[in-house]
């Protein structure tokens, strides 16, 4: 008896440790079966050390900022012994509406996402972590008191960062999306491209996307409502890198909503799906096309320019004259024109692009001299010596040509200004 | 039996003494500041997420208490606690399981062995936090079929800073012994 006791002994700690371990795969074993967490043991222990975290991330949130600027306002004040307490004591309150202030601000810019958003959120804090290093989790410091429920999604201004994966009365335990077996329906804001996003091998990959799909670094994804976690439209982040793979592309985002860094989130309490937004990225964005160039040989056709000698001015005079009075030079039966009637003036053709009196909005810039062209600048004449002025509709200086004899003198009209001459142009 | 041996025997019964002089509720202390340094020391400092006060805390006393009974229910009862704060996607019962083999296999270690030197110490606990983070991966892999990523250089290069660790918080243990003792 005594030997059976004895080996008994000897035994005595491979039994026991067979008993526990096997009592706790067993235990396991009907957790993944029946898909039931153990909720009393979670609760006792998350309601054990949840207080004490919370206490000490209020302390750290509320004094660690003040106590690091107080020392660093007492090393200030070493190295100037000469200023005065108040001065320093200004110095100290100054720091700490700062740092109020700051807080404030990130408070404000969650409210105002609240209110942009259609989704009915209510705020949280990260209180810590998950104790298992490669489960990626955070508990907040909202519970079933606060409406929340299990699964629903877990946002921030920026982008997504969860879901809540279990509830308990004053804090809520939420899984990221970063951890290895979370996964989001995501969709590329240019394409509309679906896919899954996939954070476990250390890289967010979207996964299925097709080679034959086009996706574009720096394109952003947004949920698609598909997973139904995350209401579609918010934003998840940028494509970094875009491989080509077997079958499937091998798209690489950097999340937007920095997940394991965030301190202030939002639970969705209520989702509304949202439209994904059509803003165009940056990198399409492209300026309105030039308005086509003129062409030069109509721009220089249409110029009464190209005149050069007074025999030309004469010429063009009489070809005018005879086209108002409808005589063909060189033809039998025409009438003999009358040529002390003054041609009715021309009007100018503006090129393309110069301003009109319909559109005098285009005003035309001012064009140093030696500097370059101007887009959208009215176009050089082709011939530098003809003024601008040949442009402008006004009415042609008249040659002074001689009268006949008895003929009456015309009169000048008293609105009429006399012809300026073209300015001459500095060789 | 030479000078040695006396030495040996000497010292782990020295040592049994000192531990039976931890109470209950200081191990339940030790085992929730361990839990929450882990639970809320990343929220402070990022990189810490490698820190495992826990299994730390685990070898120790498997170490220092060569019965390997009491030394795996303590790794049993800290692998619970650590495992009622993990995700719930997580059932209870993993780092359970392996605390309770890191416990048993310290204890039986030190039956055998004097560990009572620092050197000695800092190697198994290396070993122990390897085995702890390869038992663990192939656990989630083999009973819940979750693809975690293992990355060998990783766990070896957290193995070396947890070891770091080790040495000045297994010197306060030993101190808390001493004046306990005292």
């Amino acid at each position: 008896m005594d030997a059976i006791f004895n080996r008994y002994r000897s035994y005595r700690s491979l039994v026991v440790l067979v008993v526990v371990v096997m009592a706790q795969v067993l235990y396991l074993a009907y957790q993944v079966r029946t898909q039931k967490d153990e909720r009393l043991i979670r609760v006792w222990a998350v309601s054990a050390v949840t207080p004490m975290a919370g206490i000490v991330e209020a302390i750290r949130h509320n004094t660690i900022g003040f106590l690091k600027d107080y020392f660093l306002l007492l090393d200030v004040r070493d190295q100037n012994r000469k200023l005065k307490n108040d001065n320093d004591k200004l110095r100290m309150e100054n720091v700490f509406y700062r740092n109020q202030l700051n807080t404030a601000e990130h408070a404000r810019a969650l409210t105002l996402f609240q209110a942009k958003t259609p989704s009915r959120t209510v705020a949280a804090r990260v209180i810590g972590d998950s104790t298992v290093s490669t489960a990626k989790a955070v508990f907040i410091d909202r519970g079933s008191t606060s409406n929340i429920e299990k699964g629903m999604a877990v946002v921030t201004p920026d982008g997504i960062v969860g879901k809540v994966a279990a509830v308990y009365p004053l804090v809520a335990q939420v899984l990221l999306v970063t951890d290895s077996t979370f996964k989001v329906g995501v969709e590329s804001q240019r394409g509309h491209i679906h896919g899954a996003l996939n954070c476990g091998s250390g890289h967010c990959v979207v996964e299925q996307i097709q080679n034959e799909e086009d996706v574009a670094v720096g394109e952003w994804f947004y949920t698609s409502g598909e997973d139904r976690i995350f209401p579609k439209g918010f934003p998840v982040g940028t494509v970094i890198s875009v491989q080509p793979g077997n079958g499937m592309k091998d798209v690489r985002l950097n999340l937007s909503g920095a997940p394991g860094g965030a301190e202030e989130v939002l639970v969705v309490l209520d989702g509304v799906h949202q439209p994904i937004p059509t803003a165009v990225l940056p990198e399409d964005k492209m300026a309105p096309p030039l308005p086509p160039p003129p062409d030069d040989r109509q721009t220089t056709s249409a110029q009464p320019g190209t005149v050069q000698t007074e025999a030309d001015k004469l010429v063009q005079k009489y070809e005018q004259l005879g086209k108002e009075e409808d005589h063909v030079y060189g033809a039998m039966n025409s009438n003999m024109p009358n040529f002390n009637v003054k041609p009715v003036p021309q009007q100018a053709t503006p090129p393309p692009g110069a301003p009109t009196a319909a559109n005098p909005a285009t005003k035309q810039p001012v064009k140093p001299l030696g500097s370059a062209p101007v887009l959208g600048a009215p176009t050089q004449l082709a011939n530098p010596t003809i003024s601008t002025k040949s442009l402008t509709p006004t009415k042609p200086a008249a040659p002074k040509a001689p009268l006949p004899l008895g003929s009456p003198r015309p009169k000048p009209a008293a609105n009429e200004t006399p012809a300026v001459p073209p300015p001459t142009q500095p060789q | 039996m030479n000078e040695s041996s006396d030495h040996l025997l000497r010292s782990r019964r020295s040592s049994q003494s000192l531990f039976s002089r931890f109470q209950v509720a200081g191990l339940v202390v030790l085992t929730l500041i361990a839990v929450i340094s882990k639970f809320y020391l990343p929220r402070l400092i990022p990189s810490a997420v490698w820190l495992e006060v826990p299994l730390l805390l685990t070898i120790y006393f498997g170490l220092m208490r060569p019965d390997p009974v009491p030394a795996l229910l303590f790794g049993a009862f800290v692998g619970i606690s650590e495992d009622s704060l993990s995700p719930a996607n997580i059932p209870i019962g993993m780092y359970g399981i392996t605390k309770t083999l890191v416990g048993y296999f310290a204890a039986s270690v030190s039956q055998r062995f004097n560990v009572g030197t620092g050197v000695i110490r800092l190697i198994l606990c290396f070993f122990f936090f390897v085995f702890h983070a390869f038992f663990y991966w192939v656990m989630r892999r083999a009973l819940l079929d979750q693809p975690v990523p293992f990355d060998t250089q990783q766990t070896l290069l957290h193995g070396a800073f947890n070891v770091a660790v080790a040495l000045p918080l297994y010197l306060i243990l030993d101190r808390m012994k001493l004046a306990d003792e005292s």
